[in-house]
């Protein structure tokens, strides 16, 4: 058995023990020792702390103990004797040492030496020149074939009235064209639609249309943005379905392509984007009042398919960036021989005299790196170019003019010694 | 400080004693609830928006926010363009409430402590917040003192009482203050006291309190020494019980805690300038927008509203039949469109760069704060930033403004010579034993001393001769002088004797008495303790004072003196004196003060005159050592005299108005006639480091001057001894006591040395800046040393080395008051040290604002107390020392640290980071705005000049908050172009601040150059590669969103020095997180944008767009940097290269330049 009796330092222990007994028992002849203390706040009397502890007493082996300890009560003990105990010992304020609060953090300190300075020029030259060759190949071998046909398909007649002659519902819109293949155009063949000083990408335009509406049908009357277009004759109850001035506008020229006498068939489906068919167009969006208004902006849908379905309004609705801009109109999936003529019945329905908007159709190939697109490889070129010139100019800058680095010459004071 | 001297008798507060209810009836005094606090629970909300409205970036952002709610000019949806807005006022808000959470915390912690107070005739507890004026309190020892109270009685029967009063001032040393005997004897307790306390109206001095008691018909005046203030603590004291007469908000110590003047930095001062011009390109953006869409509507005038795009009006069926839709004619269109542009175009001026700079500049004092090598560990105080806005001033710093005592020096002082009676005696140190003979060295050991049970702590040498002198039993002149001498030492002072308990330590090797007894002295000047210590080394040891008397040990001999009268050390008269009456009920006055005061009320007799001239030898001798000198006198006062001064004395000291006025004039009347006991000389340390600090700031170009209250000669010494004036300098000394002495003066010194006048020189300066490109450094010498260079053809200087000029303050207020002025700004420019002795306070500022008048050169001051506050102020930037005289230099200043020395770290090597960071910081901002806004708007050209984005709201808002705002922060934070030991190395480094390096409306310039050519870039590589293609708007817009971030992070990442994890982990995130935002918004199916990432990240024109659109916009950056790199490199980068490349060579000054061998 032991007892012991301590009163320690306070300066070294905040708790001093007041009591501490350790006494041996057995319990159901297994050796265990027990123990209890009581230490003693010095800051108020009502704190003092018992703790009863058990724990086993194995001459070797690890010890298990269960202990007890009352609550600490220091909140609170006595208003107006906190100012009482004496000051704790006044804390040193000297900031800590870290490496992140001095500043000294590992890091990598780059300077633009020659060396470097040459080699990204080098790099970037290695880097682009193969890329740019790369991509004049690719855009070589893509085969384009454009067509302006909005004045050719006018009638002298109408010459300078271009926009009463596809206002007139008597006049023949039927135009038909003709072009040579001049390189083998391999399947599929991609039909675009050019317009020109179309401004698809005008504020006013972009913002009129409901997403919301052409998504879910519970939002048919979500109009609001797409005034003027929003529903027919003004009345509320029949919104147009879908409303807006990009779907009012839709492009309806139509193209029929043939091969001397064999009718080539234009593939219109998967020509818009997955994630348009698929989530933002509604599978159960039917139009409704549709080009139903005095002024028929364009094209007409079919009421009995749902938006989803309807390609040619979707690939419509992705409004282009710029001013001139092309849109798919459909594929071919059977190879043009070279010199091969092709045949274009145009259906000239879409009126673009009235703003001076020009129309094209293009047949195109796609390679890897897309339609034809002399840019990127002319641009890699130039760059890689303009980079290799760099180099070198660098290399004899530094052989002709070398400094060596972090010479302490060079700084200002060194440089004019009698500047004082 | 005479401001409560003019008290009007309606402005007296009258509180009853102990009857709170009469005292509030007529007028309710505020109680002592405190509240620091600002909002409460209620008015948070409307009070935060109402003070954060005060900003005038926030009014624009609200201006544009509600601009863009008006349906012609909606560009972006309604809740996008409230996001900036809400999102500053949120993050401030929720900052503000923070602070003042915690400040509410406090507040109550504080209201509801706990302090006994008489209630129905017992001291019961009451809660702070409670306690009202009037009421009488009783306070035990060590606890704090809740209100302003004036004491009525203490434990100590004589009414003593100690407090500390470190949260007020700061000050570490025990104060006394008195209760008055008429109410010491008073018992409090069951007992009903009846008592009018009269006293002015709250106020902030700290320093002074008037007022006068009115108990049982008698009056009793009451002073400064009779208050105790709240947040003072009591010691040494068991209890003390005091009337309340100031509560709550009114005490002094919350009066006091008022913020110092915000001051704005001069960096953010040029950045405004450019921030105009940014308002310029604004507005030319905007108007190119609006007169394009004026001639665009007037050529398509006739289309409109049949033109699919556009559309003017609605159909003729229908609800509107014909009426325009939203088209309001073509002036309005014009007009709408140019303020739709300005929405779309308003982060051009960078808004989140104020929040920025705030957050960068909180990181930067973090940093600064943490330096290890700013802490000082004997007053255990860190680096504080006081003041938030000018972290980068400090990089630019041309004037240092340093007062000398407790910044230069350390403000220890010590007793090291003494002229008695004419005869000049030094403190040998007891080691230094070379005229030791068997007599001194036994006089020498405190032997005597300690065997009378008393000893002091600290140990004085003493001299022998002197101490002999004291010992020898004859009488006569000399003898008596040498006796009045020590008393004067031991009474005229205000110094405390604490005895405590002896640590038993045996050094001196003495035995040691049971009953010895340590004694500890408590005083308000150093210079005063070290005094009583020295007359306590000499045997007259000072062991007792209450209000009435003091005692003093006189070689064993317990002398018990009455003081009849004290008058106070002051500014004006320069000396204080004491009354005293002795056992024998002479009266004597003693007198000390400094040389000039004193030497003028001399007795003039042939015996004094000698005295005196002896003894002028003797000081002249002491300030050219470098000491700080008082001198000592003392006369009998008799009879009639005696009565005149009494009565006068009692007046004056119980009146309530002009009392300090009256006082003077009582001191006047007896310190007259004195006759001359000797002088002191008083050896003030120099701190540690301030030679090498001085030769460092000198060396980065810096100017320092010292502004210093003491004499010349001593002001001499120190500079010379700092190092701060040389051998070789020519030393010009301005001393006139007239306006025309001084102006010839002046004149005189500016023929000799060649000093042009101020138009010349600016002349000649412009001249110079001319030929800057080449002769930079010429520029810079000769800026730093201001001295006109050979090429001004002055023989003169040639010859002669640099410059000093060695003003007194009597010259200075003929100078700084007339048009002398620039006279002296010309001289003293042309000096490489300035030195201003004798001079007050406010000559100080008006020095400091001599030249912060007149140039644009950055000003700092640096000082320890209350003397610096007004300079410290008055400057940009304002230091204070954590020293010995009080909080009050720290509490007015911008930083305050602990040491002098700290002064080269904070200017040289944070100052330096500080400016370098924060100059990059602006300029990167104005370029991460700008080119985003360029960008927009080549595209608005081809879209007929309407105010679409390619981007999506949501992108055009997170650009400059979510996409580009972290890297930018953390760059100012944790960037560095060179490690601290470089810059210490070469002070020189510091100049690029001066030459303003960092930020100038050249690299402005260059900048916005840089930013137009890739904007030009970023819209032209996508327009190109895409041209007639099939690509849609918002996949041109996703494409442009992520390049422009990619772009601007790859330009930060190009000009950082230093890469740590964080600043990797914040630029690369930035740029996954943009994309991340990109993904998260392209799948939101309601979006027009739906889809686009993930079809666009399959083509490889995107990725070859972006690759192209980088290295083209970047190259001519890089080029050009490159360029500039070999051909006119920077300091810094040179000293980067060394420091990097590890190559050890030496690059000190011009002068001392070697090349290494290696």
């Amino acid at each position: 058995m032991k007892l012991s009796l301590k009163l320690e330092d306070q300066q070294q222990n905040q708790n001093p023990i007041l009591f501490k007994a350790k006494i041996p028992i057995a319990v159901f002849g297994l050796p265990f020792l027990s123990a209890f203390s009581a230490t003693h706040h010095h800051a108020a009397a009502a704190s003092d702390k018992l703790s009863l502890s058990l724990r086993t007493h194995f001459p070797t082996g690890p010890s298990l103990k269960l202990s007890y300890n009352t609550p600490t009560t220091t909140a609170n003990s006595g208003a107006g004797k906190m100012d009482t105990s004496p000051k704790p010992k006044s804390k040193s304020k000297k900031p800590k040492y870290s490496r992140f609060t001095q500043q000294e953090l590992p890091a990598w300190k780059p300077i633009l030496t020659p060396g470097w300075v040459i080699a990204s020029f080098v790099a970037v030259a290695i880097l682009f020149i193969p890329a740019g060759l790369l991509c004049l190949s690719a855009s070589e071998r893509v085969v384009e074939i454009v067509d302006r046909y909005d004045d050719e398909c006018l009638p002298d007649s109408y010459s300078n009235k271009g926009d009463s002659f596809i206002q007139s519902k008597d006049t023949n819109k039927t135009c038909v064209r003709t072009m040579k293949v001049p390189r083998k155009m391999t399947a599929p063949v991609f039909i675009y639609y050019q317009l020109d000083n179309f401004y698809q990408n005008h504020r006013r335009y972009v913002k009129s249309r409901s997403d919301k509406q052409l998504r879910d049908r519970s939002y048919a009357d979500e109009t609001r943005d797409c005034k003027p277009e929003d529903n027919l004759d003004g009345d509320e109850n029949e919104p147009i379905i879908p409303c807006g001035l990009v779907a009012w506008s839709l492009f309806n020229d139509t193209y029929k392509l043939s091969k001397g006498n064999k009718v080539l068939d234009i593939n219109k489906k998967d020509i818009a984007w997955k994630s348009d068919t698929e989530i933002k167009f509604g599978s159960d969006v039917y139009p409704k009042n549709f080009q139903k208004g005095e002024l028929i902006g364009g094209g007409e849908l079919d009421e009995t398919k749902p938006l989803s379905e309807q390609e040619d309004l979707i690939v419509w609705m992705r409004t282009a960036a710029l001013p001139n801009f092309r849109k798919l109109y459909g594929k071919i999936y059977s190879d043009l021989e070279a010199n091969e003529t092709i045949t274009i019945v145009i259906q000239n329905n879409y009126n673009t005299y009235e703003f001076g908007g020009e129309k094209r159709v293009v047949l195109s190939t796609m390679s890897w790196l897309g339609g034809k697109n002399d840019f990127f490889g002319i641009a890699f070129l130039t760059i890689g170019g303009i980079c290799l010139f760099m180099a070198i100019n660098f290399i004899l800058l530094y052989v002709c003019k070398p400094r060596p680095l972090g010479d302490p010459s060079y700084l200002s004071w060194n440089r004019n010694p009698n500047g004082l | 400080m005479q401001l409560d001297n003019n008290l009007v008798r309606d402005n007296v507060r009258l509180i009853y004693i102990d009857d709170s209810q009469r005292t509030n009836e007529e007028y309710e005094f505020t109680g002592n609830e405190i509240t620091t606090s600002k909002y409460t629970v209620i008015n948070f909300l409307p009070k935060n928006l109402f003070i954060q409205f005060h900003r005038v970036a926030y009014i624009y952002f609200l201006v544009i926010a509600a601009l863009n709610q008006l349906p012609p000019l909606a560009v972006f949806g309604r809740t996008v363009s409230l996001f900036p807005l809400l999102f500053v006022l949120t993050v401030t808000a929720i900052k503000d409430g923070y602070e003042d959470w915690r400040r509410h915390r406090s507040d109550r912690n504080e209201n509801n402590k706990e302090s006994l107070v008489l209630q129905s005739g017992k001291f019961q507890l009451k809660r702070w917040k409670d306690i009202r004026v009037g009421e009488v309190v009783k306070i035990c020892v060590d606890e704090t003192i809740p209100c302003d109270m004036v004491l009525l009685r203490t434990s100590d029967p004589s009414g003593v009482a100690y407090i500390q009063t470190m949260n007020l001032d700061g000050e570490s040393n025990l104060k006394t203050r008195y209760a008055r005997q008429e109410t010491s004897l008073m018992s409090f307790e069951g007992g009903l006291t009846s008592g009018v306390i009269r006293c002015e109206q709250p106020n902030r001095n700290i320093y002074e309190f008037t007022a006068n008691m009115e108990l049982n018909v008698h009056k009793v005046s009451l002073s400064q020494s009779n208050i105790i203030l709240r947040g003072c603590q009591v010691k040494n004291t068991e209890w003390v019980v005091g009337v309340v007469v100031y509560a709550g908000q009114e005490t002094k110590a919350m009066l006091n805690s008022a913020v110092s003047p915000s001051k704005r930095s001069r960096l953010e001062q040029a950045m405004n300038k450019e921030t105009i011009w940014l308002s310029v390109f604004l507005f030319i953006l905007c108007l190119v927008v609006a007169i394009g869409m004026c001639l665009w509507l007037m050529r398509h005038q006739m289309q409109i509203d049949t033109l699919p795009y556009y559309r003017k009006s609605y159909l003729i069926k229908g609800k509107f039949p014909g009426k325009p839709y939203k088209y309001y004619g073509i002036p309005m269109e014009t007009f709408f469109a140019f303020l739709s542009s300005i929405i779309v175009f308003q982060i051009m001026i960078p808004i989140s760069l104020y929040i920025t700079m705030e957050l960068v500049r909180l990181g930067q004092s973090y940093f600064m704060i943490e330096d290890k090598h700013m802490y000082d560990s004997s007053t255990n105080s860190r680096f504080q930033c006081r003041s938030l806005n000018i972290n980068e001033d400090l990089g630019q710093i041309r004037y240092v403004f340093s007062d000398k005592t407790g910044t230069l020096t350390e403000n220890k002082m010590e007793f090291r010579r003494a002229t008695v009676f004419g005869k000049h005696y030094r403190n040998s140190s007891v080691v230094d034993g070379t005229t030791k003979d068997t007599e001194t060295a036994e006089l020498t050991k405190p032997t005597p001393l300690s065997s009378k049970g008393r000893k002091l702590k600290s140990d004085i040498a003493v001299d022998a001769q002197l101490m002999g002198l004291l010992h020898k039993g004859l009488d006569g002149s000399e003898k008596i002088s040498a006796h009045e001498f020590f008393l004067t030492l031991a009474a005229c002072n205000t110094v405390i004797p604490i005895p405590s308990q002896t640590t038993s330590e045996g050094s001196m090797g003495t035995e040691i008495h049971e009953d010895l007894e340590a004694i500890d002295y408590q005083g308000e000047s150093p210079d005063e303790e070290a005094l009583v210590a020295a007359a306590c080394a000499y045997g007259y040891i000072l062991f007792e004072r209450t209000s009435g008397h003091i005692a003093v040990d006189v070689n064993g001999e317990k002398l018990r003196l009455d003081v009849l009268g004290l008058h106070e050390f002051d500014s004006v008269r320069k000396r204080m004196s004491v009354v005293i009456r002795f056992p024998n009920n002479d009266v004597k006055v003693l007198v000390k003060g400094a040389d000039t005061s004193m030497l003028s009320i001399l007795r003039e007799d042939r015996e004094n005159d000698d005295l005196s001239l002896i003894t002028q030898r003797h000081l002249n001798e002491y300030s050219s050592e470098g000491l700080r000198t008082l001198v000592l006198a003392a006369r009998d006062l008799e009879g009639e005299e005696l009565e005149e001064w009494q009565s006068m004395y009692e007046d004056a000291s119980t009146s309530l108005a002009d009392r300090s006025l009256k006082l003077r004039q009582t001191a006047s009347l007896v310190e007259s006639n004195l006759c001359l006991l000797g002088a002191t000389g008083i050896e003030d340390k120099l701190q540690e480091g301030v030679p090498e600090t001085i030769e460092s700031l000198r060396q980065a170009g810096i100017k320092v001057w010292v502004l210093t209250g003491d004499k010349q000669e001593t002001a001499i010494s120190i500079a010379l001894s700092c190092k701060l004036l040389t051998g070789d300098m020519h030393q010009i000394i301005i001393n006139g006591t007239s306006e025309s002495e001084c102006k010839m003066l002046l004149s005189e010194a500016k023929a000799k040395y060649g000093v042009k006048c101020g138009g010349f020189r600016t002349q000649s300066f412009k001249l110079k800046k001319g030929a800057e490109s080449d002769f930079v450094d010429v520029l810079a010498e000769s800026k730093l040393s201001n001295l006109p260079t050979e090429d001004d053809g002055n023989p003169e200087l040639t010859m002669g080395g640099p410059l000093a000029l060695i003003i007194d303050g009597n010259s200075l207020v003929y100078i700084l008051e007339r048009d002398l002025e620039s006279e002296l700004f010309d001289l003293a420019t042309s000096c490489r040290v300035v030195l201003c002795c004798r001079v007050a306070p406010l000559q100080k500022a008006g020095i400091v604002d001599l030249i912060k008048s007149r140039t644009d050169d950055m000003t700092l001051a640096i000082g320890d107390g209350a003397n610096d506050v007004s300079m410290i102020q008055m400057a940009d930037v304002g230091v204070g020392i954590c020293g010995q005289e009080g909080r009050q230099a720290v509490m007015a200043s911008d930083f305050a640290m602990g040491q002098f020395r700290f002064l080269k770290r904070l200017l040289l090597v944070h100052g330096h980071w500080n400016y370098q960071r924060m100059g990059y910081l602006v300029l990167y901002n104005f370029y991460r705005n700008a080119v985003f806004v360029f960008m927009l708007f080549w595209y608005i050209l081809c879209a007929a000049f309407s105010t679409t984005s390619a981007l999506t709201d949501w992108s055009s808002v997170f650009y400059s908050v979510i996409y580009t705002s972290i890297p930018t922060i953390v760059v100012g934070i944790m960037d560095k172009d060179l490690s601290h030991k470089t810059l210490l190395q070469y002070p020189k480094l510091y100049e690029a601040g001066h030459r303003q390096e960092g930020y100038n409306s050249y690299l402005f310039w260059i900048m916005m150059a840089d930013t137009i050519w890739q904007s030009l870039v970023l819209f032209c590589v996508p327009r190109l590669a895409f041209k007639e293609s099939t690509i849609d708007i918002w996949s041109m817009g996703s494409l442009w969103t992520v390049a422009v971030v990619i772009l601007v992070n790859i330009h930060l990442a190009m000009d950082i020095q230093r890469w740590v994890l964080y600043t990797h982990i914040s630029i690369w995130g930035s740029v996954i997180m943009t994309y991340a935002c990109v993904v998260v918004l392209d799948s939101i199916p309601v979006f027009p944008n739906y889809g686009t990432i993930y079809e666009l990240a399959k083509q490889p024109t995107y990725w070859f767009s972006i690759l192209l659109i980088i290295v083209i916009a970047l190259l001519p950056r890089f080029t050009i940097k490159a360029l500039h790199r070999i051909f006119r490199p920077s300091d810094i980068q040179i000293a980067r290269e060394a420091e990097i490349l590890r190559k050890r060579r030496f690059f000190y000054g011009s002068r001392l330049f070697w090349r290494s061998t290696s």
